[in-house]
């Protein structure tokens, strides 16, 4: 050990943890929100259960992020669940199914909104074509899953719809993925979900 | 009393004579031949000159480096197509000239942000004119590096020695693509909004990175608030700075590793150096 080294070293230790001391907070600061859970649970009203029907969508308006004015808002489709033409989720073994069905617009081919044409019962997005079928399942075109859900539960005659999530082609619920995340076959394992969920 | 005045500087001081005339110079300094003020105003404006350069040199010893980047010997055939990659770093000044000032009127609040925009455009004046050379500066900027690259390319310039010059000026490339997406956000009009939403979807869709990249780029889960102000910081502070260091070390191998002869000129070169032998 020399006196060389000894002084080399402490300022390479000395200059570290001076750097450390604020690189790793202004890292902190840019990957967190990567880490929080980024949909608060809170349920909104989108109106009254005889607004809705099983055969057709009615789309209403809600808001998805706080604070952002107009662009934080989305439309959601809404009907009421048809036990007889919905197919039956794996998610619901055992349980109530959810009493609405509230699709999301976003597309999952790359989030653009899609929207529903009641006359051919199918979401058509208009970005790239991709086509969904009545319970959103993917017809056709470039998406890789289902169109989003929302959960829905009916309080004192109002339909209330919360956190959004999503489901792979067997309507199984899985937390809420980005658009052009896979949830089937060994594809899913290549997008793995939010740390936080 | 004397000392407590800070000496005069050297430039005001009455010059001392030059050594090759010192004979002439002492019959001046007896006041036998006075010259007249026009030249001697102008041999003072040119000593003036000189000595300012001459105590910047004796302070910072740059002339040796202004001197090997500036006049660098340039291989014969030099044309138009090699002032492309100056082009682009003037494209780049320009941005980042209007980039500044379009920054004293923009909000980055989501709320406020297409407002101030209009109001750069509508209001300030010839606000019009430093959002638009922003807004078409970015493009013409876009065109000029892929016009450089291409020059690089098809005049094989990326060759030994210079392949470290080609990772960086790949990197600068992706840089300023990276300052294009991020500054389409900051209109937040319907278009640059969905636009956005779409973009940072297609970075969602790389396997694996994909998600958490998505994650990074918005701040979160979903396109809120914090994902403007995040872009407006990448856009404004965090590439830009990034460009300009990068662009110093791409100037700086340029100077020291010099540009390359068209490619049609190297079979005349050779034979050339071999009639020397």
């Amino acid at each position: 050990m020399t006196r060389r080294g000894v002084m080399t070293g402490g300022a390479l230790l000395y200059g570290g943890i001076a750097s450390a001391a604020f690189g790793l907070p202004a890292l902190g600061f840019a990957l967190g929100p990567m880490f929080e859970d980024g949909t608060p649970d809170v349920w909104q009203d989108v109106g009254a259960e005889d607004e809705f029907n099983p055969e057709t969508y009615v789309p209403k308006v809600a808001n998805i992020v706080a604070d952002l004015g107009e662009a934080g808002k989305t439309t959601v489709y809404l009907r009421r669940l048809d036990p007889g033409r919905d197919s039956k989720s794996k998610s619901d073994k055992g349980k109530e199914p959810l009493p609405y069905v509230a699709i999301s617009t976003r597309c999952v081919h790359l989030g653009c909104p899609v929207r529903y044409i009641q006359a051919s019962q199918r979401f058509v997005c208009p970005c790239h074509g991709g086509v969904y079928d009545f319970e959103g399942k993917v017809e056709g075109g470039p998406p890789v899953r289902p169109l989003d859900r929302f959960y829905t539960r009916v309080t004192t005659g109002r339909v209330e719809i919360g956190e959004r999530f999503s489901v792979n082609s067997e309507l199984e619920r899985f937390s809420p993925r980005d658009p052009s995340n896979h949830l089937d076959g060994l594809w899913q394992y290549l997008y793995p979900s939010r740390p936080s969920t | 009393m004397s000392k407590l005045v800070p000496p005069i500087p050297k430039f005001l001081r009455p010059a001392p004579p030059r050594p090759g005339r010192n004979g002439a110079g002492g019959e001046n300094g007896d006041g036998n031949d006075k010259p007249g003020t026009a030249v001697k105003l102008r041999d003072g404006a040119a000593e003036g000159g000189t000595q300012v350069v001459g105590w910047l040199d004796e302070r910072t010893g740059m002339s040796p480096f202004l001197r090997g980047a500036l006049y660098r010997k340039v291989p014969k055939g030099t044309n138009w197509f090699y002032t492309l990659g100056s082009a682009t770093m003037f494209a780049f000044v320009s941005q980042a000239v209007t980039g500044v000032f379009l920054a004293m009127y923009y909000n980055p609040d989501p709320l406020r942000a297409y407002d101030s925009a209009a109001y750069i455009t509508n209001e300030v004046f010839l606000g019009e004119l430093v959002r638009g050379m922003h807004r078409w500066g970015s493009t013409v900027m876009i065109v000029l590096i892929f016009l450089h690259l291409g020059r690089t390319f098809v005049f094989g310039a990326y060759k030994y020695p210079r392949e470290l010059n080609w990772v960086i000026g790949v990197l600068l490339l992706v840089l300023t693509l990276a300052m294009g997406f991020t500054g389409y956000l900051l209109p937040f009009d319907q278009r640059s909004f969905w636009a956005t939403v779409v973009g940072v979807n297609i970075n969602a869709s790389a396997p694996v990175m994909g998600p958490y990249l998505a994650d990074f780029l918005r701040g979160g889960a979903e396109f809120g608030a914090v994902s403007l102000s995040r872009f407006y910081a990448m856009h404004m502070l965090l590439i830009p700075g990034l460009i300009a260091a990068l662009i110093g070390a791409h100037l700086y191998l340029v100077a020291k590793l010099g540009t390359t002869a068209p490619p049609w000129l190297k079979a005349e070169k050779k034979s050339l150096s071999q009639e020397k032998i």
